[in-house]
């Protein structure tokens, strides 16, 4: 079982690739079309600025090998940063397209209600389809974020867990194959361990 | 609403754990990836590795150091110690650790704080503060050089500069307090937990569970640092978090 780190240039992947590796996985960091198409689970981490994250992503052309992979129905899991370029637009420093795999967009946390932004530390997670296979047999806890955007969904349905900075932030995504962690499961202790686990169980299944 | 969080501290010279660490259930008490992967598992919320190295050769030993603790913990961890330039932040974040402690470097030449900010972050970036009470001020001091000088600058006005330049965090250790065990200094963390717009991680004084509780609620920290009261077994993690999780404070 390959499970591929998209390499574009944003940050440090050694965490996510050990994490991968002691889950019994092997872990490839790449930036090579063959390689992710020919794997069977997507990474797509990533820290630092959306604009940014997403012009390495066009001049690398990993874009669309990102997005074809998940048209092919590869299970793509988007961590921090990289869950939201899975969504259509981002307003961090100015308007910017994302991939648009799932439908919704990327604000700024308001900062009005005295909460310090970035929301950074543990807080904990509220399941919201608790049979999903991303959950399943997990027990809500806290998981450790770090980021001053978070995603306002397009669909509802998608949305698999919250946490509360002032008002519901979306946690987890899922839709189909395509499925987005806000905070880092890498950093997040055994509920993070766990959850990476179920997501690379469903890459198992194919 | 964030959690508590606890934070066991790692004092490490040449690769080595220094201040004696008494665990019984480890092959290597002196081997700091050991030791934080014990720590992770015991609940820990963070690590932090102080390098006390005085060569290169240490300094280069603790990139190794980072790299390994990276592969082995699922929580985050910072380095912090004899760290002056961003081209020394960079190594250290591209061997795996996720947040950087600058102090003397910091007060020495304040743009690290913003260069560092810029290029990797602000929640990358930690500035440790120690601070002494000044009584002719009325105020604290923020000292340097492992609290060997006094810098005559009022500690207050010093980490509302840290926030500005783009600190994360600030790390803020009492030397009043320091080594007591008899608490951490309440005054001083709350002060600076109501100038500063960053998460608070108090160090200096952990003597008891009792502590704990207090800097949270009283001193208003976000985080609370400690060594030798964890590394001795005085307290556990986990008999902490639960103390602290009876008396309503979040934690993990």
């Amino acid at each position: 079982m390959a499970i591929a780190i998209v390499d574009y240039g944003m940050g440090n992947l050694h965490s996510v690739s050990k994490a991968v590796e002691r889950l019994g996985y092997e872990a490839i960091v790449t930036g090579d079309a063959e390689t992710i198409l020919s794997s069977d689970g997507v990474l797509l981490p990533g820290v630092g600025a959306f604009g940014d994250a997403m012009s390495h992503l066009r001049e690398t052309k990993l874009d669309a090998v990102v997005t074809q992979a998940a048209g092919k129905g590869l299970p793509l899991l988007g961590i921090c940063l990289g869950m939201q370029l899975l969504f259509d637009s981002s307003e961090e420093h100015g308007r910017h397209e994302g991939l648009g795999l799932l439908p919704g967009r990327v604000e700024r946390f308001a900062g009005d209600s005295g909460l310090k932004v970035p929301h950074m530390g543990w807080n904990r997670l509220e399941f919201l389809q608790q049979n999903h296979p991303i959950l399943k047999g997990l027990t809500e806890g806290h998981v450790y974020f770090v980021h001053s955007y978070h995603v306002l969904t397009g669909r509802p349905g998608d949305l698999l867990a919250v946490t509360d900075y002032g008002h519901p932030v979306t946690a987890i995504v899922g839709h189909n194959n395509v499925y987005g962690m806000q905070f880092h499961p890498e950093k997040s202790g055994e509920l993070g361990m766990a959850l990476l686990r179920n997501f690379l169980e469903l890459a198992v299944r194919g | 609403m964030l959690a508590k969080r606890i934070i066991p501290c790692l004092d490490v010279k040449d690769g080595r754990v220094v201040k004696g660490v008494n665990f019984v259930n480890l092959r290597d008490a002196g081997d700091p990836v050991e030791l934080a992967a014990l720590y992770d598992r015991e609940g820990a919320d963070e690590i932090v590795f102080l390098d006390i190295s005085a060569s290169n050769e240490g300094r280069a030993t603790m990139i190794e150091v980072v790299r390994q603790t990276a592969g082995e913990i699922a929580i985050p961890f910072t380095v912090g110690g004899g760290i002056s330039q961003v081209e020394d932040m960079k190594r250290i974040l591209r061997a795996g650790a996720d947040k950087i402690g600058i102090n003397t470097a910091a007060v020495l030449n304040p743009e690290l704080i913003s260069d560092g900010a810029r290029r990797f972050g602000s929640q990358c970036i930690v500035v440790a503060v120690d601070a002494k009470f000044n009584p002719a001020w009325g105020e604290w001091e923020v000292y340097t050089h492992g609290g060997r000088k006094a810098t005559g600058i009022k500690a207050l006005e010093w980490i509302k500069e840290a926030e500005a330049r783009g600190a994360g965090e600030i790390l803020l250790t009492s030397m009043d307090a320091d080594g007591t065990k008899d608490g951490f200094d309440l005054p001083l963390t709350k002060a600076v937990s109501a100038a500063a717009g960053i998460p608070v991680i108090a160090s200096g004084g952990a003597g008891k569970p009792d502590d704990f509780y207090e800097v949270f609620t009283k001193g208003a920290a976000d985080a609370a640092l400690a060594a030798t009261i964890f590394h001795y077994k005085e307290i556990a993690v986990p008999d902490l978090k639960r103390d602290l999780r009876a008396r309503g404070v979040e934690v993990r």
